[in-house]
């Protein structure tokens, strides 16, 4: 028998999260270039479309440029859209691999069966979410570059704070998912939970444009923290106080999504 | 250890889901080396009480000891060295056969060396060289079951929890297998079996224990258990008739006992001929009659009042 060097029991498990994270490396050199070339095409497309496009229309408008903060509607827009795709890109990682995991292929049930724990399994899927935000992120600011659209170069801290606004839309929707026996209430989340979330949490329009009552409800949402942050770094004008409030709040939503989902995996899967 | 020691021990282990107890408080040992069965219905409780074996699920109450350890704190130690072949399939449809295995091996912390070496050696174990770079998804049902198996072999486990092996297999494929398990149980491998086939329990177990409504209800080996609890032969008459009850009383003190199934009477006795040719004598006429030896599922139906496979 081939005996592992001796550990403590917390690098023993860093190290069984590891092994548990290669699954999904191991999986992603499949699809990797694909993957890559859609990370391009999706903002460019939002860019040229919105940013240029539209954006044409909306530099023409006199007041408009007073709302957005005296800055071009494609400046506006692509920072707030890197986060945003974050956002609904990690909700998509969050709920149908989890899905695939329990249910379609197993693969959780798989390396349950190996030293693996539960915990172990769902934060080395929570770390592989993070690692395609990250890396779909990345993407993102090279083209925001392409179009020219970042004013600082504080637009680098964009890509983790984008990161932290995919993860606060992917935790819970893998704590939801491990609660689900189908993908029928996913679909119902991307429709009535994401594309709201999407279209009115400040990344096209600022939230100020919304009705008074319903205000309280996108500052509410991470996805407007996040959106609100990144543009900040775009931009050039963010302060540390309120940067620091915008990622206190990205985290605390993390960690208690996290907790949920150690609690929604374990029944789901070490009942 | 000692080598008398147990390499599992359970005392009035317990599973409970809500208010449904699905384990009701069974004790067992199972011995190194040994190959040890549970046989019981869909529903007995049998692979409530191997996840509980394989530490993927807490024990409610009672006590469990693997190898010594004690699953709710040793759970990857324990998983470490044993091999799980669940139910259902958890092979990655998408991968191919040799990555199956080289992806598996990596959540044991193997060197990639010894995976690949030890893929290579169970991938002929298995007869799946041929297809090692095929895709899972397309294989037949016995081979996906022969590289589960190869799979859980991949960390060479001392114990190998196997559920329900054969269950959707064709004859032939459940010998193939059965062979594969002899050849593991001959290098000394413990094996753990859930089956609710009589002839897989017979063929396979060295002990079993017979379970129904999460309770144990016998425990030996299975000649022993036949001995016990039927007798040497059967007698299985079936009649031209929709209500086989009625006949029971007919046949009153041809065997030891007397069955009624709903399309048959089984007769229990040591000598089935003439207990045949009695059948006849009294003026009877079945449309099929024919003695055979007892077997496991007679012990069931005795203990139950139920056949395992409805």
């Amino acid at each position: 028998m081939i005996t592992a060097p001796a550990r403590r029991p917390t690098q023993e498990s860093a190290h069984r999260i590891w092994r548990s994270y290669l699954y999904w490396t191991h999986i992603y050199r499949r699809t990797w270039r694909a993957s890559i070339a859609s990370g391009f095409l999706t903002p460019t497309l939002f860019m040229a479309a919105m940013g240029v496009g539209l954006g044409t229309l909306v530099n023409h408008h006199g007041s408009s440029a007073h709302q957005l903060g005296g800055v071009s509607y494609l400046d506006f827009i692509a920072p707030g859209l890197l986060a945003a795709s974050a956002m609904q890109m990690a909700a998509i990682e969050g709920m149908f691999p989890v899905m695939a995991g329990i249910k379609w292929i197993k693969f959780y049930q798989a390396m349950l069966a190996t030293p693996i724990t539960v915990t172990e399994v769902l934060y080395a899927h929570l770390l592989w979410m993070a690692t395609r935000v990250a890396m779909v992120s990345s993407i993102f600011l090279v083209a925001m570059f392409a179009f020219g659209a970042p004013r600082s170069a504080e637009v680098l801290a964009a890509v983790p704070v984008a990161v932290l606004t995919g993860m606060s839309m992917a935790v819970p929707a893998a704590a939801f998912t491990a609660t689900r026996e189908s993908d029928q209430a996913l679909i119902g989340v991307i429709r009535f939970v994401v594309m709201p979330m999407f279209l009115f949490s400040g990344t096209f329009f600022p939230v100020t444009q919304l009705p008074a009552w319903l205000r309280p409800l996108a500052y509410a949402t991470p996805l407007w923290h996040g959106v609100v942050l990144c543009r900040s770094l775009s931009l050039g004008d963010a302060s540390w106080a309120s940067s620091l409030g915008h990622v206190g709040y990205l985290l605390a939503f993390i960690a208690v999504a996290t907790l949920v989902a150690r609690r929604t995996f374990s029944r789901r899967l070490a009942a | 250890m000692f080598p008398e020691s147990p390499l599992i021990q359970a005392r009035a282990l317990t599973k409970r889901f809500g208010s449904f107890v699905a384990v009701d408080g069974i004790d067992f040992d199972v011995a190194p080396g040994e190959a040890f069965g549970f046989l019981g219905p869909n529903g007995a409780g049998k692979t409530s009480t191997m996840r509980m074996i394989a530490c993927m699920s807490p024990v409610s109450s009672g006590t469990l000891r693997i190898l010594g350890m004690d699953p709710i704190t040793d759970g990857p130690n324990i998983r470490r060295r044993i091999g799980l072949v669940p139910q259902e399939d958890t092979l990655d449809l998408e991968m191919t056969v040799l990555d199956n295995l080289l992806v598996y091996g990596r959540y044991f912390d193997l060197p990639r060396k010894v995976i690949r070496e030890r893929a290579r050696r169970l991938l002929d174990f298995a007869q799946l060289t041929d297809r090692a770079n095929d895709k899972v998804d397309p294989l037949s049902g016995g081979l996906k079951r022969r590289l589960t198996i190869a799979r859980s072999l991949i960390s060479e486990p001392e114990l190998l929890l196997l559920d329900e092996p054969t269950t959707g297999l064709d004859p032939q494929a459940r010998h193939l297998l059965w062979d594969r398990l002899y050849r593991l149980k001959q290098q000394g491998v413990t094996l753990i079996i859930t089956t609710h086939y009589m002839d897989e329990a017979e063929q396979l177990c060295d002990r079993l224990v017979v379970m129904d409504k999460g309770r144990i209800a016998a425990e030996g080996s299975p000649r022993e258990l036949i001995t016990r609890y039927s007798t040497r032969e059967v007698l299985e008459l079936r009649f031209r008739v929709d209500d086989h009850a009625p006949l029971a009383a007919q046949l009153a003190g041809l065997g030891e006992r007397i069955e009624t199934l709903p399309d048959r009477l089984l007769v229990y006795t040591d000598d089935g001929e003439s207990a045949a040719k009695s059948v006849a004598d009294r003026g009877l006429d079945p449309v099929a009659s024919f003695v055979r030896r007892s077997s496991l599922e007679d012990v069931f139906l005795r203990l139950t009042g139920r056949t395992l496979v409805d």
